[in-house]
């Protein structure tokens, strides 16, 4: 029978099928931070429980961690015992951990692709929403409540009922300037962030294949801001060339056989999806969050909507809260909104594609006087190298930006670095929630290259039209 | 964790769409180490005039009158209205946590977020989808009647108003057992052990690489 990539994947990982429809699953990788790991730990020592298989969890402390001065540590000592629990708890348990002094370290969805501990075909989890980045990998990637982080970690299984599955498709040659940020950005804004609640995502079709790892992480990462726990992507030769020679990579003979068994993890060509969108790739322009939820996004060339536009009264209020959090007025244009801070990182755009994009609008410029400050944040300690070895890092200090030790920093404001009341940032992360970066801060979701050149120019500019030095 | 059968209950409404598991608890009270203490940061932005931060005093922070928990008629409410897709966004346990530990058990919305709506049910707090025309009576009747409360009865699967006209509710059948029991899930799963240990060895032999 035809069979989608869910499905494959899904099937490979079935313990025991129950009378009442769920399964019990078996997970293949547990990535873990120090934010949602501290209770699952606990709970395992209060039970007197050993992880079932250590070796299938690899820890990293991001969200706590700080940006700047790193060997001076964390100052917070809240946050310092939450980083030191996740040092002592993988001690007692035997987990791999890459400590905050360690080069691996970094935001756990850079991470693990980048030490191959994310392969194809796996099932990958995480207490993280965020975990539906490995999706790019043709895994079942999904975020994990704390409870079930406890659960993986004694049983190396979740009991799950099988989601349904949809398939969005986006078709023809992506235009110029536009990243994979720009069309999961464009995906949530066409199907809402309710869109895919109770789905899993494929991402397919000719613009989507025609991204790097890189990309396709960025589209799968953002999943869940669709509402889907999970979005994949199936597996070709950009998927193989880049897991090869990852250090958790396989090797030797077995790796012959992993390339052939990852060679099958597509969609049959006439496999059946509970739901099926088909987008055109020419009609993505660069795009720009106005409000306060993921799906109030609009082209750089619009204008701020006006409540009175909404679809019904929940919609409308929504709306009308979002614009004077944002404080925004109806009908101004996206372009003439200045910004006060740039955030260039996190889980969504912090590899090194994503610092190669940003410096090429960078170089040659200086960031503009309105913008109090522009941070990049390497997604990893080795994204960081090697984006030095490139010069990169040259590039935005002569413009002025910052450029920073890796960690989540201001996706999600937990460490040092966050918006004050009022400040609005274009930003590279996943999420425009009210107070997500600062109590009071905006945020303006944007791709790397359009933050960048929101840094320069001091306001949104259609980075189709930037004059490249 | 708690069992929950039924419960009657005061019932505060959030007539919100969206309501973020960063609204409901904000990222600074993440930094704690353990399952309980968060009731009194639950929606802390909209809750206080002031910037909370963690194992601070509440007592006397500022608030802001006009937010629902706030007002005199919802205290000691167990029971929270909502609208589409509450709980979206992060994965944090704390948000269910914080609801309950502020004293909710059960949340009545037309839609959940998928990773919320699972972990409610890891705490002994029932989500129940009910039909966005049912929602917005309830929300109605609410706002007209001062200490309106529900009825809700997980066995029978009900919602029975005060004027005792009673919706009824799905509900996946293991997790209303685990509820109703207050079973803890990982024991149950230790008890296929050996299905998991042949899984293992028979997927060891064919990818190998994952082991």
């Amino acid at each position: 029978m035809a069979k989608t990539l869910f499905d494959k994947v899904w099937d490979q990982h079935v313990v025991k099928a129950n009378d009442d429809g769920s399964v019990l699953l078996y997970i293949d990788r547990h990535l873990v931070h120090e934010v949602t790991s501290p209770q699952a730990f606990e709970g395992l020592r209060m039970a007197g429980r050993k992880p079932w298989r250590a070796n299938a969890a690899v820890a990293t402390p991001d969200h706590n961690v700080p940006t700047l001065n790193r060997a001076r540590g964390i100052e917070d000592p809240i946050s310092r015992i939450q980083v030191e629990a996740l040092d002592a708890n993988c001690k007692e348990f035997g987990i791999t951990e890459f400590g905050m002094d360690d080069i691996r370290q970094g935001v756990v969805h850079v991470v693990g692709p980048e030490q191959g501990l994310t392969l194809p075909g796996m099932t990958v989890v995480c207490g993280d929403s965020h975990t539906a980045t490995h999706g790019a990998f043709g895994a079942i990637a999904m975020g994990i409540g704390t409870s079930e982080v406890e659960h993986v970690l004694a049983t190396q299984c979740l009991i799950q009922k099988k989601p349904k599955v949809m398939r969005i498709s986006v078709e023809g040659e992506l235009p110029a300037g536009i990243t994979g940020k720009d069309i999961v950005l464009y995906i949530i804004g066409k199907i809402g962030t309710a869109g895919g609640t109770g789905y899993a995502i494929e991402f397919a079709g000719s613009a989507i294949r025609s991204l790097s790892m890189e990309g396709r992480m960025s589209v799968c990462n953002m999943a869940i801001e669709a509402g889907a726990r999970c979005g994949m992507i199936g597996v070709d030769d950009v998927t193989i060339d880049y897991v090869k020679g990852r250090p958790f990579a396989p090797t030797g003979g077995q790796s012959s056989v992993a390339e052939a068994a990852w060679r099958e993890l597509h969609s049959d060509s006439d496999a059946g999806f509970d739901h099926e969108i088909v987008l055109d790739a020419a009609d993505i322009a660069p795009q720009v969050s106005w409000g306060t939820s993921p799906e109030m996004v609009l082209p750089v060339t619009a204008t701020v909507p006006s409540p009175a536009d909404a679809r019904d009264e929940i919609q409308q209020q929504g709306w009308s809260r979002a614009l004077e959090y944002m404080g925004l007025e109806a009908g101004t244009a996206i372009e003439d909104i200045k910004v006060d801070k740039v955030f260039i990182g996190s889980c969504t755009n912090g590899r090194i594609e994503d610092f190669r994009e940003a410096a090429k609008v960078v170089a040659g410029y200086r960031m503009a006087a309105n913008v109090k400050l522009a941070m990049v944040v390497p997604g990893s300690g080795l994204v960081k190298r090697e984006a030095e070895a490139e010069g990169l890092d040259k590039i935005f200090t002569t413009a002025g930006f910052e450029w920073r030790e890796p960690g989540c920093s201001m996706c999600l404001a937990m460490n040092a670095d966050r918006l004050e009341p009022g400040e609005r940032c274009a930003s590279t992360s996943n999420r425009n929630f009210e107070g997500r970066q600062g109590t009071g801060g905006r945020t303006h979701l944007v791709s790397p290259a359009m933050a960048a050149a929101a840094a320069i120019a001091g306001h949104f500019v259609d980075i189709r039209n930037w004059e490249f030095k | 964790m708690q069992a929950f059968t039924s419960i009657k209950g005061l019932v505060a409404p959030l007539d919100r769409a969206n309501v973020d598991t960063d609204a409901i608890i904000p990222k600074q009270f993440l930094k704690s180490i353990k399952r309980t203490g968060y009731g009194p940061f639950l929606f802390d932005e909209w809750r206080y005039k002031d910037v909370g931060q963690p194992e601070m005093d509440c007592t006397d922070r500022p608030k802001r009158s006009k937010f629902v928990l706030n007002q005199p008629r919802y205290q000691g409410a167990s029971i929270l209205l909502a609208r589409e897709n509450f709980g979206c966004g992060s994965s944090r346990e704390h948000a269910p946590w914080a609801l309950l530990d502020f004293g909710f058990r059960c949340i009545v919305a037309p839609s959940f977020a998928d990773i919320f709506y699972n972990n409610c049910f890891k705490n002994g707090i029932l989500p129940i989808v009910l039909d966005g025309q049912i929602m917005d009576r309830l929300f109605a009747e609410c706002a007209a009647t001062e200490g309106y409360a529900l009825n809700v009865n997980l066995e029978s699967q009900t919602v029975t108003t005060p004027s005792a006209e009673s919706f009824s509710f799905d509900i996946d059948a293991f997790r209303k057992q685990c509820l109703l029991k207050g079973l803890d899930d990982i024991g149950l799963t230790l008890q296929e052990s050996a299905a998991i240990r042949e899984y293992e060895a028979e997927r060891k032999s064919e990818a190998p690489w994952l082991f």
